[in-house]
């Protein structure tokens, strides 16, 4: 339905900033673990067009606030989640949002590659068996092929679908994961340090594969790594004990930081 | 004076040994020592347990062979010492002598039958008395050599802590080695009364034969011909109950349980339940039989009379089945909550990411991914299952019946060597060296069982790791 506004999307990442179509909003959100608030009053827009890096120090609540955005923090029994996300403008924490149907709309991508212990075909293949998305076995291997196709995975792939997906490298796991993600066409993509287990080769890898699939989803991605966040977003939020404390373009983000804190991190400071 | 207060006094030995030892040990202090500038190799400490044990060790190695032979030189001293017309002519009668004078001496008898005994008292005591404080004096003189010659060795770069760390792994591996032969021990025993067994009954009669009434073989030239050691309906009835029935029961039930408190229950109910399940797998399993037999069996009697099926007992199949499932199930769920809560919470985290609810979470991912950790599981209650005693014991019948209805009689190999073995039974007699056979079966299946149980667990927990 955004065709358009795909293919229109070869800009810059500054130019890319008033031509967007928001897809999920986040406002005043707040995330306690018990007693403990984790995330204090996070606000953000993400779009199909920019790539959203979140960055920070550890146990700043990027996890916490990734999680929010497909409910999985409703698997932590003393998560509470305050405040307002709204995926194209439906409010997720609403009684009527089906967390089934909103997590496959919301895919995630973990900092481990965590691949079923089925065959490659069978961890693809997984989503669209759930949610019924394949009517037939040729439906299936479509898109199966175009998932993996799309993850960049599917030239070593091919001859070994039937093999362990525990059996592959730990790149070509994560891309797999990725795979299985886009395998039931979420319209936003999760991604908690997913190259943080892997190789510069495989991390490589990764990026293009952010990069190509930039405008076909919302992508957001947790790092710890500034040059991949420089690298693959067009947006940066810096998180700093629990709040965001700054957001805005990745080129201002890195060469010109309004926060003090934010550019004390970036160069390194600590951290 | 008894062999345990010469016990005491080589203990007592031990202590002033190490205390010796360890004040030999503070003189190598560099401060206050002759050596004063060189370290020495070990903390007083050390030297004095090793004094000590040096004067212990050997001590009670020959007080240890000495009340073996004791009681041995004793009993052959009291019949040496009566008059040779009073000597007993038979095992039995010298047995009965000597517990006489025995008897006697310790004040339990007031009179003996045996007017030779009365005579032989004073002799036992004296030589008791002898014997006695010969054990003192030689381990004494053991003790005290051995600490002495400890002593002796002490030097500041004596390697006490050394010596006394590999004489602790010593004893360790002894204290092992105990239960490890003990095991073996029982093992050659079973095996050497089943090939008694096996020269009256042929291997291949045993294993594949279908008759099974050990009864009629009292005279021994018909055990061979008759065919009544055919061990096969007793090999089905343990399957048909262990493994069939009790298994029918425990893994559902074990499995649901398992995915009810590792996924859905509340951590707080969890922490209740969890227990309690536990503690029913430690009920004795008498109790459990005592239900099967009075309970649940009449009950499926009556059930099958009511509705009419054929071959229906009191002792039926499916009583001692369905009670030992129960009593499995915990074990079971035990397992398959271990070895569930082995699979890595990213991989449930990463289908309830897709969009899966729990429970298809369960089905695709997580028990498959548990599937290997479960069956060894349920391989090693089938082992539990097969070699359990009471219940079936109580609740299952003693007829040798090969049949697949569950509400009549059959009959266990468990069962079947409990009869053989209680009451009077010659020892010799193929009936009861049947049992010895069969005891060897079970050994071996449960064996195979345990051992291909482990390596599946085993190889399944590396996976995940
Ligand atoms: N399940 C939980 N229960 C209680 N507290 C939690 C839980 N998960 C996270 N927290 C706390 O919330 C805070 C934020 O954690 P979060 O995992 O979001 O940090 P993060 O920014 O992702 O860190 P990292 O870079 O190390 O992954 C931390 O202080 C953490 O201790
Ligand atoms: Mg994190």
């Amino acid at each position: 339905m955004t065709e358009m506004a795909t293919n229109a999307q070869t800009v810059t990442p500054s130019a890319a900033t008033d031509a967007v179509t928001t897809k999920m909003t986040a406002r005043d959100v707040s995330v306690f673990y018990g007693a403990k608030q984790a995330l204090k009053s996070v606000s953000i827009d993400v779009s199909r067009e920019n790539v959203v890096a979140f960055i920070g120090p550890s146990g700043c609540g990027k996890s916490t606030f990734l999680r929010c955005l497909n409910r999985m923090n409703d698997t932590v029994a003393s998560a509470r989640v305050e405040g307002e996300i709204k995926l194209d403008g439906e409010d997720i924490y609403s009684a009527q949002m089906d967390v089934v149907q909103l997590r496959a709309r919301v895919g995630m991508v973990f900092q481990k590659p965590n691949p079923f212990p089925k065959s490659i075909y069978e961890n693809v293949a997984y989503g669209p068996r759930i949610h019924g998305l394949a009517k037939t076995r040729a439906d299936m291997d479509n898109i199966v092929e175009g998932s993996l196709r799309r993850a960049g995975l599917w030239e070593e792939a091919k001859d070994r679908l039937q093999e362990s997906g525990t059996a592959m490298s730990g790149g070509q796991q994560q891309r797999l994961c990725i795979a299985r993600a886009i395998a039931v066409d979420p319209e936003v993509i999760l991604m908690d340090e997913p190259c943080s287990a892997l190789d510069p080769i495989a991390t490589a890898k990764i990026e293009e594969l952010i990069d190509d699939l930039r405008g076909k989803y919302a992508i957001v991605i947790v790092t710890h790594n500034m040059q991949q966040a420089a690298r693959v977003s067009q947006k940066t939020a810096f998180f700093h004990l629990g709040t965001m404390v700054e957001y805005g373009d990745t080129s201002t983000i890195f060469t010109n930081p309004t926060e003090p804190r934010t550019k004390d991190y970036i160069t390194g400071r600590y951290g | 004076m008894s062999l345990s207060v010469i016990f005491l006094i080589i203990l007592g030995l031990g202590a002033v040994a190490f205390f010796a030892g360890r004040a030999r040990g503070n003189l190598f202090d560099p401060a206050v020592g002759a050596a004063a500038g060189e370290r020495p190799h070990s903390r007083p400490v050390y030297h004095g347990w090793y004094v000590a044990l040096a004067a212990i060790l050997p001590a009670l190695l020959l007080l240890t062979a000495w009340s073996f032979m004791q009681p041995r030189l004793l009993d052959a001293g009291i019949v040496a010492s009566m008059p040779a017309a009073d000597q007993p002519k038979t095992q039995i009668d010298r047995d009965a002598i000597i517990d006489e004078v025995k008897g006697l001496a310790s004040g339990e008898l007031q009179d003996a039958f045996n007017p030779a005994s009365k005579a032989a008292v004073p002799v036992y005591e004296a030589a008791r008395q002898r014997l006695t404080l010969g054990a003192l004096v030689a381990a004494v003189m053991i003790g005290l050599a051995g600490a002495g010659w400890a002593y002796t060795r002490l030097r500041p770069d004596f390697r006490a802590r050394t010596r006394v760390e590999r004489i602790v792994m010593g004893i360790l591996i002894a204290a092992s080695l105990i239960a490890v032969l003990t095991t073996f021990g029982i093992v050659l025993s079973l095996l050497f009364e089943s090939l008694r067994f096996f020269k009256t009954v042929s291997p291949i009669e045993f294993l594949f034969g279908t008759q099974w009434s050990p009864q009629t073989a009292i005279r021994a030239d018909q055990a061979g011909s008759s065919g009544a050691f055919g061990a096969v309906p007793l090999f089905w009835g343990t399957i048909f109950i262990g493994a069939i029935i009790a298994m029918a029961v425990a893994i559902p039930f074990g499995l649901m349980s398992a995915i009810w408190l590792t996924q859905y229950a509340p951590a707080k109910l969890r922490s209740v339940l969890k227990p309690l399940l536990e503690i029913l797998a430690g009920v004795p399993t008498v109790v459990y039989g005592f239900f099967a037999a009075l309970t649940v069996a009449p009950a499926l009697r009556d059930f099958a009379f009511a509705v009419g099926i054929p071959g229906a007992s009191s002792e039926s199949a499916l009583a001692a089945g369905l009670v030992m499932g129960v009593m499995i199930i915990p074990f079971v769920s035990s397992m398959a909550d271990d070895s569930m809560a082995a699979v890595p919470q990213a991989m449930r985290d990463g289908s309830l990411a897709m969009g899966a609810t729990p429970s298809e979470t369960i089905k695709r991912v997580l028990v498959p991914a548990a599937l290997p950790g479960i069956v060894g599981g349920v391989l090693l209650a089938v082992s539990r299952a097969i070699g359990e005693t009471m219940i079936v014991v109580m609740a299952a019948g003693l007829a040798a019946n090969m049949t697949a209805n569950p509400f009549a009689t059959v009959t266990t190999v468990t069962t079947q060597i409990v009869t053989l073995l209680t009451g009077d039974q010659e020892f010799d007699s193929p009936k009861t060296l049947s049992a010895f056979a069969l005891g060897l079966v079970l050994f071996v299946v449960t064996l195979i069982l345990n051992i291909v149980a482990l390596r599946v667990v085993k190889k399944y927990r590396e996976a995940y790791e």
